[in-house]
């Protein structure tokens, strides 16, 4: 047993400009995903909803079929890109909800104080009150369930679901950002100099406060990606036959035994893509110091 | 005393406007409520039913009736063809599942992450630290969901360890009841043991800067008395506060997990419910999550409070 006197003193780390290999890995994952997303209408894939019987159930590899088959014999491969695209679009469309609402909010709130913060952090109270899967899952079962529900609306609605739960996490990294920003000399040049609030507040404090927005929107992204499998597999996820990870998750959730691969190779992919933005997250993080307990 | 009087002022107003939102979720629905409700009925069992919710009084009226319902228990029900049944008969029963499940997952965690971050604290920057670090880091990219589906696909199927479905209570068979357990409560656990570990390692190190630890090891106090009683208490609120903020994120993974091993729990009636298109049962299992993990939060601050003296006889 080593004599206390040798605890470590806190690492102090330092602070590199460069990513080093696990960052630029990250990277280069998220990338990957990005561009297979945004090429999926012109990759050379097969149709992702197109069912060839004999690929049915049948694992990596058959066929000139990378990932094999799902449960009724359409691509893996194919779906998982396509599916990229939808849990994307569908994660980062509620993160930039969630920014430009919460953004709004938490710099009124900071910047004004008073009665506008009071207002908006009891808001965001409120919002955190629920516990987040469930305020998801009971908006979009309450708005887009049903029989003349559009895979458009249901889509529409989950950005919604998901960005709300989304508010009150961005709003308060904003305000506490605010509220420390708006105290600095070059905020109050700008007052003396007869600037309005309107562009203190968009001109001076925003760009100083977005940084660490960027840095939990990254968290963010990947926390819709996940709650769309959890949502996906309660049955309101996306939409099918558009496939998302979770939703493919889901659909071959019943085949467990006869084709794991289905459920496997979509978890891999949510499972690296939420590694790569966590890893960023933090990365980002360390750099501009965002304190955790401001979650 | 003080402290406690200004979070009961405001757990009052959180449980307002949440029990407000929630009583307010049927008149949300499109179209006419009714319709979505009991679709199948006939024009007079719908007219029966728009009596009987209230639908048409004024916002007031039905937030009022729908409160005074809830808290003497009356739930609503499950409508179907053949009749109405009282939604509270499978509350009563799926409640005391779904606790044991989160119980037991909060045990499991805080029983490797609190000797896990107290030892990386003491041995910050060791190799240790490092492995138990990454390790940890990969974990907390796990979705739940994954986990359980894995799990319930190699230890379940393949190697046949334990069973991938059902519920055994505890007073039946408590060996049997910890098996079909296991594997609900792993998957809860592992993402919680990452962030509790993460959580109290970077506390305690902070703690462990402090003046008392190094006035207690010049005192010739033994290096695991001073991990153990002077740092770890100070730590340990942090890691109360947020393990009931933590609630939150457990009870959506219990919900999912639940339907996942077939644990008859909220989370189960919650994805029937869904899957029925039953609102009010919807509305109801809702809005007793939501009251519960206020109410959990709620207690956890006022134990804080209690437990840490500085913020006990601190007068604002």
């Amino acid at each position: 047993m080593p004599e206390p006197d040798q605890v470590a003193p806190v690492a102090i780390r330092a602070r590199r400009r460069t990513l080093g290999v696990p960052g630029k890995l990250a990277v280069g994952w998220l990338l990957l995903v990005v561009i297979a997303a945004l090429l999926a209408p012109v990759l050379p894939l097969d149709d992702p909803n197109d069912p060839v019987g004999s690929i049915a159930r049948q694992g990596p590899g058959t066929d000139g079929h990378v990932l094999g088959g799902d449960g009724l014999g359409r691509d893996l491969f194919s779906r998982l890109v396509w599916g990229a695209r939808a849990s994307l679009l569908l994660s980062v469309s509620a993160v930039i909800l969630g920014i430009v609402i919460g953004g709004f909010l938490g710099l009124v709130a900071g910047y004004f104080r008073g009665r506008f913060d009071t207002l908006f952090v009891g808001l965001f109270d409120v919002l955190l009150s629920f516990p987040q899967l469930i305020l998801a899952l009971t908006l979009v079962t309450v708005l887009a369930t049903g029989e003349g529900v559009s895979s458009t609306r249901r889509m529409v609605v989950l950005v919604f679901a998901l960005g709300v739960v989304s508010i009150p996490v961005l709003g308060r990294i904003a305000r506490a950002n605010t509220l420390t920003w708006s105290q600095r000399e070059f905020v109050l040049a700008a007052r003396a100099m007869g600037a309005r609030h309107r562009s203190i507040m968009f001109g001076e404090v925003l760009p100083n406060v977005l940084p660490a927005m960027f840095s939990i929107a990254l968290l963010g992204i990947a926390v819709v990606i996940v709650a769309e499998g959890g949502l996906s597999l309660l049955g309101v996820g996306v939409r099918l036959p558009t496939p998302s990870w979770g939703n493919i998750i889901a659909e071959g959730r019943s085949e467990l035994r006869d084709a794991p691969h289905v459920v496997l190779a979509p978890t891999v992919a949510i499972f690296l893509t939420v590694l790569a933005l966590n890893y960023l997250g933090d990365v980002v993080r360390s750099r501009l110091d965002v304190r955790e307990s401001a979650l | 005393m003080r402290v406690v009087a200004r979070r009961l002022v405001h757990l009052l107003v959180v449980l307002f406007f949440v029990t407000l939102f929630v009583a307010l979720l049927t008149s949300m629905l499109p179209g006419d409520p009714v319709d979505a409700i009991a679709g199948f009925a006939s024009e007079e069992q719908k007219e029966a039913l728009r009596e009987d919710l209230g639908l048409d009084d004024p916002v007031w009226t039905q937030y009022g009736r729908w409160i005074g319902d809830f808290v003497t228990g009356d739930l609503g029900g499950y409508y179907s063809v053949t009749g109405e049944r009282p939604v509270m008969d499978r509350v009563s029963t799926a409640l005391p599942v779904s606790l044991q499940l989160m119980v037991e997952a909060q045990l499991l965690a805080l029983v490797f992450a609190v000797p896990l971050g107290v030892y990386s604290a003491y041995r910050a920057g060791s190799r240790f630290d490092r492995t138990a670090s990454a390790t940890l880091f990969g974990l907390l990219a796990i979705p739940n969901f994954a986990l359980a589906l894995v799990l319930a696909y190699y230890v379940g199927v393949e190697l046949g360890w334990l069973p991938v479905s059902g519920y055994v209570a505890p007073n039946e068979d408590l060996l049997e009841h910890f098996r079909r357990m296991a594997m609900p409560a792993v998957s809860l656990a592992v993402g919680q043991i990452a962030v509790y570990m993460r959580l109290l390692r970077s506390d305690m190190i902070a703690t462990l800067q402090e003046d008392f630890i190094t006035m207690a090891k010049a005192k010739g106090i033994p290096p695991s008395h001073v991990l153990w009683r002077h740092a770890l208490r100070p730590s340990s609120l942090t890691l109360l506060t947020v393990a009931g903020l933590n609630v939150g994120t457990l009870i959506g993974g219990a919900v999912i997990v639940e339907v996942i091993f077939s644990l008859p729990g909220m989370g189960l009636l919650l994805f029937e419910a869904i899957n029925a298109r039953q609102y009010i049962a919807l509305q109801s299992l809702v809005a007793i999550i939501a009251v519960g993990y206020v109410l959990i939060n709620f207690l956890v601050d006022v134990l804080y409070a209690v437990l840490d003296p500085r913020i006990r006889h601190a007068r604002a």
